[in-house]
């Protein structure tokens, strides 16, 4: 218990919670006046009776809906498996491109030119190229589902750019951990996966969380193929009503979606700031 | 007998300058050899070199008897025989005191889990700490951090024990916990080489004291002569400083 407050503390106390009232309602009167006027603004542009009747039809929506929610959950299964193999691939390559030594030349050169082509080239055209090409080789037993090549090239291009997030943390852990870890005796491959690793993964969840964000939004592309996911389910819907409000519904969802990720993101992210500060 | 270590020639450059000239270097079984000199004379490279955490540039170190410093000498086998303790500590931030102290008995040694436990805490209430067991270095101080490093240096059970300026990154209310558990070690038998600022310290627990200048070793001999009556003037101008500094008590 602290110890009763002096009469400057309370007047100084009560002082502060009225200061804070008055930016509270100082905060709340100007984001009404902002939205009054982005929506006054939108409103009142010539063409919006008809933006409002197309884009933004309730009756359409509530229509569409099913259809978009059923084509959501093929989204969020292709995104579950991908970002699985996305991490694994990921980390692996992180791995081979750290490992040391002529033997692993061909290795490291492999993991790099990895890296150089599936960050390079567009999203849409690896969509392309494995979705379309992949079964045109009538090989036996590789798939043919359209979802599951969409999967394997969201995998191919975003382990690209997962495994140089995971590099970038393995690079972060200073020098004298891996000096600590070979003192001790351990080889080269357990200081890396014992000592180092683990302190790299930590810091790099928040960006390896951004990443997820995008990748859930990516997962709509699959649709080029001709998978039915929420954005192709969307897409039929709009050819059937000639009314454009199922795209809204399937795009507030993809945004519903990436809201809790986002905040999981900022918490993560503020719990290793403070950690930091601590040690 | 054959020394634990013993330097030949040991010469290391950082590009074009020189760190290491020509280093000469004897430490017998049971031993306390400690290095003095200003910050940047070599006593640090000196120490990563003998525990081949550097390739060094010519010259032999010979841990008994074995050149280890040979390109095709077997470097982690060499590593296990010694253990060193940094002048940051060094713990690992993301493993519990315990667990710093047995990574390397589990790990390399192949030590059963338990069995590396109730040794590691053997270890740290040698050093003082046995309700810390599960603590995490962020929440010890940095006497108690190092006096970990030190725990976790013991349990490999080295042959030789380098101590590279363990009580400069300290506050000084802190150096007296570290410097006692030194000086039991030195006490039980331990061979050290050591490089140290603590003059005092360095006067009552080494063997011989060498004095190292602009990566060479300028002087060497018994604590009383080199750090009482040194024959090289730039050893009486280095403590000179040092004692105006008051850092020789």
């Amino acid at each position: 218990m602290p110890p009763p407050a002096s009469g400057l503390a309370t007047e100084r106390r009560r002082y502060r919670r009225a200061r804070a009232r008055r930016s509270t309602l100082v905060a709340l009167a100007s984001t009404l006046v902002f939205a009054a006027l982005v929506g006054w603004g939108l409103t009142s542009t010539p063409g919006w009776p008809r933006v409002q009747q197309t884009f933004f039809s309730p009756s359409a929506a509530w229509q569409a809906l099913p259809q978009v929610l059923a084509g959501l959950w093929l989204n969020l299964r292709v995104l579950v498996v991908a970002e699985i193999g996305i991490l694994v691939l990921g980390l692996v390559i992180a791995f081979l491109r750290t490992l040391r030594g002529p033997v692993f030349f061909p290795v490291r050169a492999l993991a790099t030119g990895y890296v150089d082509l599936f960050r390079g080239i567009p999203l849409l055209i690896a969509l392309y190229l494995i979705g379309f090409g992949v079964p045109a080789l009538r090989l036996q037993g590789v798939p043919t589902d359209v979802a599951v090549l969409g999967t394997v090239a969201l995998i191919l291009i975003y382990a690209a750019y997962v495994a140089e997030v995971f590099r970038a943390g393995i690079e972060s852990v200073h020098p004298s951990q891996l000096a600590a870890a070979r003192s001790l005796g351990l080889s080269h491959r357990q200081s890396l996966r014992l000592v180092v690793l683990p302190q790299a993964v930590r810091r790099v969840l928040p960006p390896l969380l951004n990443d997820f964000v995008a990748l859930q939004k990516d997962c709509g592309l699959i649709s080029v193929l001709g998978a039915v996911d929420a954005v192709r389910a969307a897409q039929i819907e709009v050819a059937r009503s000639f009314n454009f409000t199922p795209y809204v519904v399937a795009g507030l969802l993809f945004v519903l979606l990436a809201i809790p990720t986002g905040r999981v993101a900022d918490v993560l992210a503020a719990r290793i700031t403070r950690r930091q500060e601590a040690g | 007998m054959t020394p634990v270590l013993q330097v030949r020639g040991l010469i290391k450059h950082y590009g074009p300058s020189i760190v290491l000239d020509g280093i000469d270097l004897d430490v017998a079984e049971h031993q306390v050899i400690t290095l003095i000199g200003a910050s940047g004379s070599g006593k640090s490279t000196l120490l990563r070199c003998v525990d081949l955490l550097e390739d060094i540039d010519d010259g032999q170190i010979f841990l008994d008897g074995v050149d280890v410093s040979d390109p095709r000498a077997d470097v982690a086998a060499a590593q296990r025989r010694m253990a060193i303790v940094f002048q940051a500590f060094n713990l690992f931030p993301h493993m519990t005191a315990l667990q710093n102290i047995t990574l390397s008995p589990r790990v390399v040694h192949r030590l059963p889990a338990d069995e590396a436990a109730h040794r590691g805490r053997e270890l740290l209430a040698r050093v003082g700490l046995t309700d810390f067991a599960d603590a995490y270095p962020d929440r010890l101080s940095g006497g108690q951090q190092q006096r970990v490093a030190i725990a976790r240096a013991l349990a490999v059970r080295p042959r030789l024990l380098l101590l590279d300026e363990i009580t400069s990154a300290l506050d000084p209310e802190l150096v007296g916990e570290v410097l006692t558990i030194v000086t039991e070690l030195a006490g039980g038998g331990m061979t050290i080489l050591m490089a140290t600022h603590e003059m005092g310290f360095a006067k009552r627990v080494s063997d011989r004291v060498c004095f190292l200048d602009g990566g060479r070793l300028l002087e060497s001999g018994p604590p009383a002569q080199v750090l009482g009556d040194p024959l090289q003037e730039r050893t009486r101008r280095f403590l000179a400083r040092v004692i105006a500094a008051g850092r020789l008590s």
